[in-house]
């Protein structure tokens, strides 16, 4: 393999890697918070792509038409929180992945009917010739798509570390009897968190589209392949999962190009899940996660 | 039924005993109680012998074979259903890739059959010794996690049987699947006929529920029971934890791949699409739906599985599975006992929340929510 | 011979010592408690001893008094369930009874490495079935009667007052038929007349010919039930000796019992 072509399936990775992180992170986000495992986080993924679609063939302008997409994302998360986690906030862990599992199948039908079965696609964010970098071939949506993640990862780290309200759901999640003691709504932080997850997730959703489209199913594995992305870079660590779902997107990407047996590149999602299933069984701390004490 | 008050007692074997001392009802202040209880029906074993005699008569007097087709289908979805109630319910540890079991079973038939000549129940076996066999292999590293982890395990390794049955194109036929399967026979008879398929199918149903039944009250169901509750203090009182969540695991697994062969050998032509997450996720909604409290759960599940889209087919079948998982959610919150606990709930037994729904699995979770809020 | 011999045991989690080089033993038919501050490292210790922790360094070995043929083991090398099929029966501090089940059926569980009947025989109700399901039932009423709750079989586990919560987790320890059982804070949260009806059933036990090994918070039940105490300060022995020795020892009131002791009352 040339240098080019190399650099050709690392750009490859690294784009679907973003994406992977920023599902990641909204994992992350509410498992901080509150412990759960959201098994609808791809969903809100898929919804963000094709809300966007929806608005912009509707004829908004594709600015107004992500945004837009954002925000109808971050209202289905935030009346998801109150509706059918809020009720089993207190519930055993099984209780809480079967209702995300339940809304997961519910959300993603819904679209169905709503989009149908066709995969759709948005136009590319700007209307411009493909970067050269060292002979491979940059499509200006890569150059978006690693922009707007790295924003968000910037604007979450800042609200986290300067905000009250972020330092509020940091001290949640850190030590729940103190915050409380401190006087901080725990309700409203987990909330919140949701509408942010849901954004993050939606945010992931509307940049993937213009390169790969998005049909109602494709949350299911952009939320196992975020899942895994998660678990790579150590559940609960924000970093983590940036660092995960970009490792992920470059060793998938790779792989397809590298490995000889795959030259059938129907076996490249199953690649993922190996990752995961050797992360989980292997090492359930994530490769960058810290080994802790285990509390009996 | 001698005493009304000893129903419970009748659940298995194991009431026997009980029945016999005539121990009084001495502060029991609810009636029938535990997982085998069969709250919702007539319970134990005259309500079994009552539905068995009600499901296998039914050709006696309903000839029409489209209807004949829905029961083989409740019966077909009832066995993994049975599977993971056992599992979920009982053993407490989830699984959201058991259609890629019900997959194995139906490749496995199919390809033993079309591809190598084998009769039906000879492949049916060897396809369930394969079905156990992968799910030991998944299980032991995978039954080692707890909760989420779990659940994120089997969804993965479910994907990946997935996309093994459709790349593996050589043997599965790829998307196209496997056409020209051949029907079960029986002493020389080809269970073609409707009727025929339907009591034999039903009675490997009827099997597997009278099986689970029993399971409840015995050493091996208690022990099931305790480690949902604490594997720490199910260890402590000597069970070995591993190795019963991944015996259940391995019973679930079988009953989902002969479930899977019985689906291959009845429309005899199978493709993989069926066998995807959405299948899996639909087997444990239907599980949870129809309660996990008492085996009975799993028929009500399994029967709400093949009669809904029924009902809901003059609109569109796809509402089936949103109702599916909108009905889920609204179980877990108003009703954790599931369709099985709601005549109790409506009589105004109310049983304690059901295991799934209770708290005491999740200690840590409970303090961080109720500790943090205001 | 002793029943148990802590030795050199040492466990750390992260950068914190909880149990220092901590070295005793348990002689048969002793009812000895460990006893010692918050943080002190005694549920640490605890599960050191029941297998479902083990030690960076030293060790723990257990015989089994009631079992003459069976050998010496490392409780350091054994897992929990292993650990209670060799004898070492334990309840917890907190409540772990399975609420699903009746009292009766809760004690048929540590019944359990006493049956052989598997997942055929269940499934199937063989006779085998059949034969141990009556057998366990018979072995918990029996344990039921020990724990003195004998009249409480068929009643619904969650719906037991707390005492009775304790002792029916130590109904269940004694399905098991232990040689040593270990009691964690049984005393907790009981009131005045609870905690005497469970002194009276730890001495029973003890009277069975079974040794008890317990951490515990009430002075005045340790003082009461105890044949020995030890007490752990940061992780580390600080003494050891009767009740009588304890009380009058500078160092443990200093370093824990202080003025409180005087009123007779330490609080949690």
């Amino acid at each position: 393999m040339s240098l080019q072509e190399f650099l050709q399936f690392v750009f490859a990775g690294i784009t679907s890697g973003s994406v992977y992180a920023l599902t990641a992170l909204g994992f992350t986000l509410i498992y901080n918070a509150t412990g759960i495992i959201n098994f609808a986080q791809g969903e809100f993924v898929m919804l963000g792509g094709l809300a966007a679609v929806s608005l912009h063939s509707g004829g908004a302008p594709l600015a107004l038409a992500a945004i837009g997409a954002v925000a109808a994302v971050t209202v289905v998360g935030l009346l998801f929180e109150l509706l059918a986690i809020r009720p089993l906030l207190n519930a055993s862990v099984l209780a809480q992945i079967i209702v995300t599992v339940g809304a997961s199948l519910a959300l993603r039908t819904a679209a169905m009917l709503i989009w149908g079965r066709e995969a759709m696609a948005l136009p590319a964010f700007t209307e411009r010739a493909p970067l050269s970098v060292l002979g491979a071939t940059v499509v200006a949506q890569t150059v978006w798509v690693l922009g707007v993640t790295a924003l968000i990862v910037i604007a979450l780290q800042v609200f986290y570390r300067r905000t009250m309200l972020g330092k509020a759901v940091r001290a949640c999640a850190v030590n729940p009897m103190a915050a409380r003691l401190l006087g901080i709504p725990y309700g409203r932080v987990v909330l919140l968190t949701f509408g942010a997850s849901a954004a993050v997730a939606a945010a992931g959703g509307v940049l993937i589209t213009p390169i790969s489209f998005m049909s109602y199913s494709s949350g299911a594995l952009l939320g196992l392949k975020g899942f895994a992305a998660a678990i790579l870079g150590g559940l609960g660590s924000p970093a983590g999962a940036v660092a995960g779902g970009l490792a992920l997107g470059l060793l998938e990407s790779l792989s397809v190009g590298l490995l000889p047996w795959s030259g059938t590149s129907g076996y490249k999602d199953a690649i993922a899940f190996l990752i995961l299933l050797l992360v989980l069984f292997a090492r359930p701390q994530g490769l960058l996660g810290q080994r802790t004490a285990q509390k009996v | 039924m001698a005493r009304f008050g000893q129903r419970e007692g009748a659940e298995g074997a194991a009431g026997e005993s009980r029945k016999a001392r005539g121990s009084g009802r001495g502060g029991r202040d609810r009636p029938s109680r535990g997982p085998g209880g069969a709250l919702g029906w007539p319970s134990g074993n005259l309500a079994f012998l009552l539905f068995s005699l009600v499901a296998l008569t039914v050709p006696l007097y309903l000839t029409n074979s489209y209807y004949l087709s829905i029961l083989a289908f409740f019966a077909i979805r009832l066995m993994p259903t049975i599977g993971l109630n056992l599992l979920l319910g009982q053993a407490g540890q989830i699984s959201l890739g058991h259609a890629a079991f019900i997959g194995l079973g139906a490749y496995g038939s199919a390809v033993l059959t079309t591809r190598w000549g084998l009769d039906p129940w000879p492949a049916m076996f060897l396809a369930a010794v394969l079905s156990a066999l992968v799910a030991v292999v998944i299980g032991v590293p995978a039954l080692r996690l707890e909760g989420h982890y779990l659940a994120m395990a089997t969804l993965g390794f479910g994907e990946i049987v997935l996309i093994l049955l459709i790349q593996l194109k050589g043997l599965t036929g790829g998307t196209d699947g496997v056409v020209g399967i051949p029907p079960l026979t029986l002493g020389g008879w080809s269970l073609t006929d409707p009727r025929l398929f339907h009591v034999v199918v039903w009675s490997a149903a009827l099997i597997m529920l009278r099986m689970a039944l029993n399971l409840p009250r015995t050493r091996t169901g208690r022990a099931l029971i305790a480690l949902h509750r604490t594997e720490i203090a199910a260890a402590s009182l000597g069970i070995d934890v591993a190795f019963h969540k991944l015996q259940v695991f391995v019973v679930s697994a079988v009953f989902a791949s002969i479930a899977g062969s019985f689906l291959a050998h009845y429309v005899m032509f199978i493709s993989p699409e069926g066998f995807g997450v959405t299948l899996s996720v639909l087997l444990v909604a239907g599980a949870v739906i129809g309660g996990l409290g008492s085996v009975w759960g799993a028929v009500w599940g399994a029967g709400l599985m093949v009669l809904l889209p029924e009902v809901l087919a003059r609109y569109n079948e796809d509402y089936t599975l949103l109702a599916f998982g909108l009905l889920v959610i609204v179980v877990m919150i108003f009703l954790p006992e599931g369709l099985a606990g709601a005549p109790a709930r409506l009589l105004g037994l109310r049983r304690t929340p059901h295991i799934v729904g209770s708290r005491t699995q999740a200690e840590p979770v409970e303090e961080r929510g109720s500790e943090c809020r205001s | 011979m002793p029943v148990l011999r802590v030795e050199g045991v040492t466990r750390r989690f992260g950068g914190v010592t909880a149990v220092k080089e901590v070295s005793f033993q348990v002689h048969e038919a002793q009812i000895k408690a460990v006893i010692g501050p918050n943080g002190a490292g005694k549920t640490t210790l605890f599960n050191l001893v029941s297998a479902i922790d083990r030690p960076d360094e030293g060790r723990v070995l257990f015989r089994n008094p009631l079992r003459s043929g069976d050998a010496q083991i490392d409780l350091a090398r054994t897992s929990p369930h292993q650990a209670s099929r060799a004898g070492i029966g334990r309840t917890f501090q907190h409540s772990q009874i399975f609420e699903a089940l009746s009292v009766l059926d809760n004690v048929k569980v540590g019944r359990h490495a006493h049956g052989r009947a598997g997942l055929l025989s269940a499934f199937l109700t063989l006779p085998r079935q059949r034969r141990e399901e009556a057998e366990a039932e018979e072995a918990a009423r029996q344990a039921l009667q020990r724990a003195g709750l004998g009249d409480r079989a068929e009643t619904e586990a969650d719906s037991l007052p707390l005492g009775e919560r304790h002792l029916l987790e130590i109904a269940r320890a004694l399905a098991t038929e232990p040689g040593l059982l270990l009691l964690d804070e049984p005393a907790a949260g009981l009131n005045n007349e609870e905690t005497e009806r469970l002194a009276e059933t730890v001495r029973r036990i003890r009277d069975d010919g079974v040794t008890v090994l317990l951490v515990e918070h009430d002075m005045g039940f340790v003082m009461e039930v105890s044949d020995e105490v030890v007490v752990l300060d940061y992780g580390e022995k600080i003494a050891e000796g009767s009740p009588l020795m304890i009380r009058s020892n500078p160092e443990v009131i200093r370093a824990y019992l202080g003025e409180d002791y005087l009123a007779e009352e330490v609080p949690r």
